[in-house]
């Protein structure tokens, strides 16, 4: 396991490094990186003095040196708009998203694997083939018209719930959070379902997939042929089988949630960091670009990580299959 | 597995048996024949400035126009058709779609079929770049290539097709490495048949099948995610409006009550991506032995 972890810990290292270059080559290298890094309402003297500054009359490669440097101290840049460290702007707004996409995932999970489970068990029935159907329209329906269509339907037509906007937060551990006010919630609800569909249909198939493979076995026949009611083969030899896969994929959908975020909090105004990515992208505020890819590269590496760890803990077979 | 092909006649009886994909497909054409005809059957061009009033603006779906022109679905803001705007979105964005997953299934052939070829530190490596870019979601890779290189029709191919590659690669070279075991590859090696030939004329015709069939379902997220890059203002500019664009277009207007700006461009997205998922849905089940 050690052995594992370290060789999957390296890959990660790698991963950044190589990132971090994309991310360098990206914005330093392609264009004309005075442009992009300093404020355009700089005067002659002030291009000058900040070019120097900058370094960019140094090599290439030592300019990539002096961009990693700050980057591991966390320094990459002031923001063009706020006239804050762009770091700073990305941490502010990481909350909210990551309440977001973890409320998403709750929901998809919450429902998914029960519809999941319903409509593997008794494949032919109405109620499977509803769920199927709803899970082929979950997966085709584009996030961004789900949420106007919610937005059309209970906030202007119905009136039930706010359109945009986060609600009141109530701090916890100095982050603030939505999900403990009933403000809060309401302004939850309506972006979390349009994250969590997609992911919902998801979880729906693969949990019925699973369901399906695992009633054939040989264990679930013999587990019946003991006696055992039909709940119990479904608790403790059905679920438990099924549901490996389950988690290690609702983990690492963790991190398209996260990308996908940026979509929602668009359409619903939430004040995260995808919604502040394409603001920044809206005005060139090339830091803050940057400071949202290195940060969210860092977040999926380290999900990726966790999910893989977690997997060979689970799963033995992982970690053999690796080795050879 | 055998990659043999059922003649096309055998596979269309074959997949006329299930009656919904038959009526998906049936859907499907007519769907590219309007997206193909548009210019001749849209009641207007939606983008000749002449032609558009500005007096018949936000007008209800089934209202008349001044000249008699009845607007089934409505007009948006600057009095433009929306049944009209509809069919030519569709055509922009079916447009994009395939042109980016026929480019995108060409480079994942070449470079899977080279991996699987050369192997050693060229199929690591190609292999590696695959990892690499499929552990990061498609939507954001294809959002920061279009924040680097600006918006237009070809970039957001580009930003399609470099999203998409990967995903063939690793497909088609999982297949490549099945042929390159099987004894008529052997065959052919002892019977002198030149590198390339072997390539193009033994293992390409056996590994294609299958990922074309993967690349249909591969078009409707295509469609999807130029949809959601246009939505956000990143992806097609507006002299080309996409269906995506048309659904931002009614964006501001939607909280007045004024639905059908947003609403109708978003049906029509969805059951293209719904009637392209079933078709290739249908071919995948009829393509894979496992399940015969």
């Amino acid at each position: 396991m050690l052995n594992y972890a370290l060789r999957r810990l390296l890959w990660s290292a790698a991963t950044l490094l190589v990132m971090s270059l994309l991310v360098f080559a990206g914005v330093y290298a392609i264009g004309n990186p005075v442009d992009l890094l300093i404020n355009p309402q700089a005067d002659q003297a002030e291009i000058a003095r900040a070019t120097a500054l900058l370094g960019l009359d140094q090599p290439l490669w030592r300019q990539y040196w002096m961009f990693f440097r700050g980057a591991l101290g966390g320094d990459l840049g002031i923001s063009f708009a706020a006239s804050v460290p762009a770091i700073t702007l990305i941490l502010e707004r990481m909350p909210a998203t990551l309440e977001l996409a973890l409320t998403a995932m709750l929901i998809a999970v919450m429902l998914g694997i029960p519809l999941g489970l319903l409509a593997g068990l008794r494949p032919k029935s109405w109620l499977a083939r509803l769920i199927m159907t709803l899970s082929t329209f979950g997966l085709a329906l584009p996030t961004f018209w789900v949420g106007l269509m919610l937005i059309m339907v209970f906030s202007v037509q119905l009136g039930w719930l706010p359109t945009t906007g986060r609600g009141a937060t109530i701090d916890v551990f100095g982050i603030p959070l939505s999900i403990f006010t009933i403000d809060g919630l309401r302004h939850l609800l309506l972006p979390a379902t349009t994250l969590a569909l997609f992911k919902l249909a998801l979880l729906i198939r693969l949990t019925r997939a699973g369901t399906q493979d695992a009633m054939l076995q040989d264990y679930v026949r013999f587990a019946r042929a003991k006696g055992l009611s039909e709940s119990a083969v479904l608790r403790s030899h059905v679920l438990p089988n099924i549901l490996i896969p389950i988690v290690t994929v609702a983990g690492l959908e963790l991190g398209s949630l996260i990308a996908f975020a940026i979509v929602t909090e668009t359409v619903f105004a939430w004040p995260g960091m995808g919604k502040l990515l394409i603001d920044s992208i809206n005005v060139l505020d090339r830091p803050v670009i940057v400071a949202y890819l290195l940060a969210t590269v860092c977040l999926f590496i380290l999900i990726n990580l966790l999910v893989d760890l977690l997997y060979a803990l689970l799963d033995p077979r992982v970690q053999a299959g690796d080795a050879r | 597995m055998t990659t043999a092909v059922a003649p096309v006649n055998v596979l269309a009886t074959q997949y006329g048996r299930d009656r919904i994909a038959l009526i998906a497909f049936w859907f499907l054409a007519m769907l590219l024949f309007a997206a193909a005809a548009a210019p001749w059957i849209a009641p207007q061009n939606p983008y000749d400035l002449a032609q558009l009033d500005i007096l018949d603006a936000k007008l209800a779906p089934g209202a008349q126009s001044s000249t008699g022109l009845n607007y089934w679905l409505g007009t948006d803001d600057q009095g433009r058709d929306m049944l009209s705007a509809i069919l030519y979105g569709l055509r922009i964005s079916l447009g994009v779609g395939i042109a980016s997953t026929a480019l995108a299934l060409g480079l994942g052939l070449i470079a899977g079929l080279v991996a699987a070829r050369a192997g050693g530190w060229v199929d690591g490596l190609i292999m590696r770049i695959v990892d690499l870019q499929l552990s990061f979601p498609a939507i954001l890779v294809a959002l920061i290539l279009l924040a680097l290189t600006g918006q237009g029709i070809d970039r957001i191919i580009l930003a399609l097709v470099v999203v998409q590659w990967a995903y063939y690669a690793r497909t088609v070279r999982a297949a490549a490495l099945v042929e390159f075991r099987k004894e008529y590859i052997e065959a052919a090696v002892c019977m002198g048949v030149a590198e390339l030939r072997i390539l193009l004329r033994h293992v390409l015709p056996n590994v294609l099948p299958p990922v074309m069939v993967v690349a249909t379902v591969q078009i409707a997220q295509a469609i999807a995610l130029e949809a959601t890059l246009s939505f956000l203002g990143l992806g097609l500019p507006i002299t080309e409006p996409s269906l995506g664009l048309l659904i931002a277009n009614g964006y501001a207007h939607l909280l007045s009550g004024k639905y059908w700006i947003s609403f109708f461009p978003g049906i029509a997205l969805l059951v293209t991506i719904v009637a392209i998922n079933l078709v290739g849905d249908r071919l995948r089940d009829l393509l894979n032995p496992r399940l015969q």
